[in-house]
């Protein structure tokens, strides 16, 4: 009753309830300075805060909060990763998401579904026996099922040969889940703001200050900050602010798109990915097909849509499921991927004291934001990188010591 | 479709192409440190504007270099690598203890 509704609404005894405090004016000094207060930002504050004590920290987005890649990925959490490093450190962040809406008291929406990997060649039939072997070997959910397995799990997929790449196999990992990304950025932004932590929206990183090769503070558009450490939190523009601390990074910014369908009524259980048809899909608890590709074929700094990615996804979508020739595409967006040489992140320290980074999140971020948040608090507070994230240390490049997870990637890029 | 000039074909589909990275001078393999080649091989400017890239046309297997600002995505000029290459570029010769070494 809209009326009845209403009465709630106006009444002074149901005050709306507010997920953050009102903004603050900028201090002068901080102990940590975050750039980007996306989901990765917005949980190292968390947890440095919550394990650390660490409360005199400021968040800068430049933007508004998690409006960056956090609010543009499609919500897969898996870890069915290829190399040990990568399935360990996949593992244990899943670990914490299925904790995460009790952690917050706020529901995150994390839902178990079940992941496919498709295979269409030998090729990659082979690349799947090996990471279920590795999986496996490591305590992850994951082994290679054949198309009558498949049929039974997921009976709308085309399992025939009547297309232009049959399905061989596929990787099924039955923890695979989604989440509601907002939730996960606003669940730790409430937590950390609860804590003491100042999340300042609008405020731009113009400059860092370093003296003697280490961090004194950063200039914004709203002035300069003086602080002992910064953390590099961003993602599309890594590269940029890593410039104004003079560093040089593996990393190429490259746009990832992605669209939804209209609502449909509830289909398909399971999130199906093929490397070979560069698409993977889920159906959100709306409805939705939430539907991406491969990154764009070259580097931009854009969030532009353009129709030949469409028609490339949505062609092999139907091989998957031809009955949805009639649906239509409801939205379209893109985002800005760190591509890393090896596909894996580059977190940890840097050549400058006490500026901390965590960047190179290609396609692979969302589904690492709670064991990122809780690795790189560790590593601002104590100056060491944990034992979990020194293979992805920045330095690996010049060592020639990389975690290869190309194999692993959603899609083929 | 996007549509990018290729020097040899003239306007072709951007699907025709394929994107090879920023233009970059490579250090001489024997003669750099391992630093320098690190660098060389994985490293990027990752610029934000103008920036001069190899791209090539896949059918005719045609290498050329490109102007073009990665904010915008604007294509402003393309030409045939011969245009920055004029001479001959000569390395050291390996040295022979190295053989079989990397």
């Amino acid at each position: 009753m809209p009326l009845g509704l209403l009465k709630y609404g106006l009444s002074s005894k149901y005050p709306a309830r507010r997920h953050f405090p009102p903004a603050k004016d900028l201090k002068r000094s901080y102990d940590v300075v975050i750039i980007g207060g996306g989901g990765h930002g917005l949980a190292a504050a968390y947890y440095l805060a919550r394990d650390y004590g660490i409360t005199n920290v400021a968040v800068l987005d430049k933007g508004y909060l998690a409006g960056g890649n956090t609010a543009r990925n499609t919500a897969i959490i898996r870890s069915n990763y290829l190399t040990p490093e990568g399935v360990r450190f996949y593992e244990e962040s899943m670990r914490l998401y299925r904790e995460l809406s009790e952690e917050f008291s706020y529901n995150i929406l994390y839902s178990v579904r079940g992941h496919f990997t498709l295979a269409h060649t030998d090729a990659a039939m082979r690349t799947s026996r090996w990471r279920a072997e590795v999986n496996k070997h490591l305590g992850v959910d994951s082994e290679l099922i054949y198309p009558d397995d498949i049929r039974k799990l997921c009976p709308s997929m085309n399992l025939s040969d009547d297309v232009r790449y049959p399905i061989l196999g596929a990787l099924y990992h039955p923890p695979g889940a989604i989440a509601r990304h907002d939730a996960v950025a606003w669940g730790y932004a409430a937590g950390a703001a609860r804590r003491g932590v100042e999340i300042h929206q609008m405020t731009e990183v113009t400059g860092i200050l370093t003296e003697n090769g280490r961090v004194k503070g950063v200039e914004t558009n709203r002035g300069t900050i003086h602080c002992n450490k910064v953390l590099q939190a961003v993602a599309g523009s890594s590269s940029l602010v890593g410039k104004m601390a003079g560093l040089r990074l593996p990393i190429r910014t490259i746009p990832l798109q992605a669209c939804v369908s209209v609502p449909l009524k509830p289909f398909l259980d399971q999130i199906v990915v093929s490397g070979s048809l560069h698409v993977y899909v889920s159906q959100s608890s709306r409805g939705e097909l939430v539907m991406g590709g491969s990154t764009d074929p070259y580097a931009l700094y854009s969030t532009r849509s353009t129709l030949d990615f469409k028609e490339s996804l949505l062609g092999h979508m139907l091989e998957l499921f031809p009955f949805l020739g009639e649906v239509s595409v409801l939205r379209q967006w893109a985002g800005m991927t760190d591509m890393t040489p090896d596909f894996s992140p580059v977190m940890g320290l840097t050549p400058i004291e006490n500026y901390y980074i965590d960047s190179g999140w290609g396609t692979w971020g969302f589904k690492a934001t709670p064991i990122c948040g809780r690795t790189m608090a560790d590593t601002v507070a104590t100056g060491v990188a944990p034992k979990l994230i020194e293979p992805f240390r920045l330095s690996r490049f010049d060592e020639f010591a990389q975690v290869g997870e190309k194999g692993a990637a959603s899609v083929g890029h | 479709m996007k549509i990018m000039n290729c020097p040899l074909n003239g306007p072709r589909n951007i699907s025709e192409f394929v994107w090879g990275g920023e233009v970059r001078t490579m250090p001489d393999p024997n003669g750099c440190t391992t630093e320098e080649w690190a660098d060389y091989v994985f490293l990027e400017n990752n610029t934000a504007g103008i920036v001069r890239e190899w791209w090539c046309h896949v059918p005719t297997s045609f290498w050329f270099i490109a102007e073009r600002n990665t904010v915008t995505d604007e294509i402003i000029r393309t030409y045939p690598a011969g245009e920055v290459f004029k001479t001959r570029v000569d390395f050291a010769p390996r040295p022979k203890t190295q053989e079989g070494t990397r």
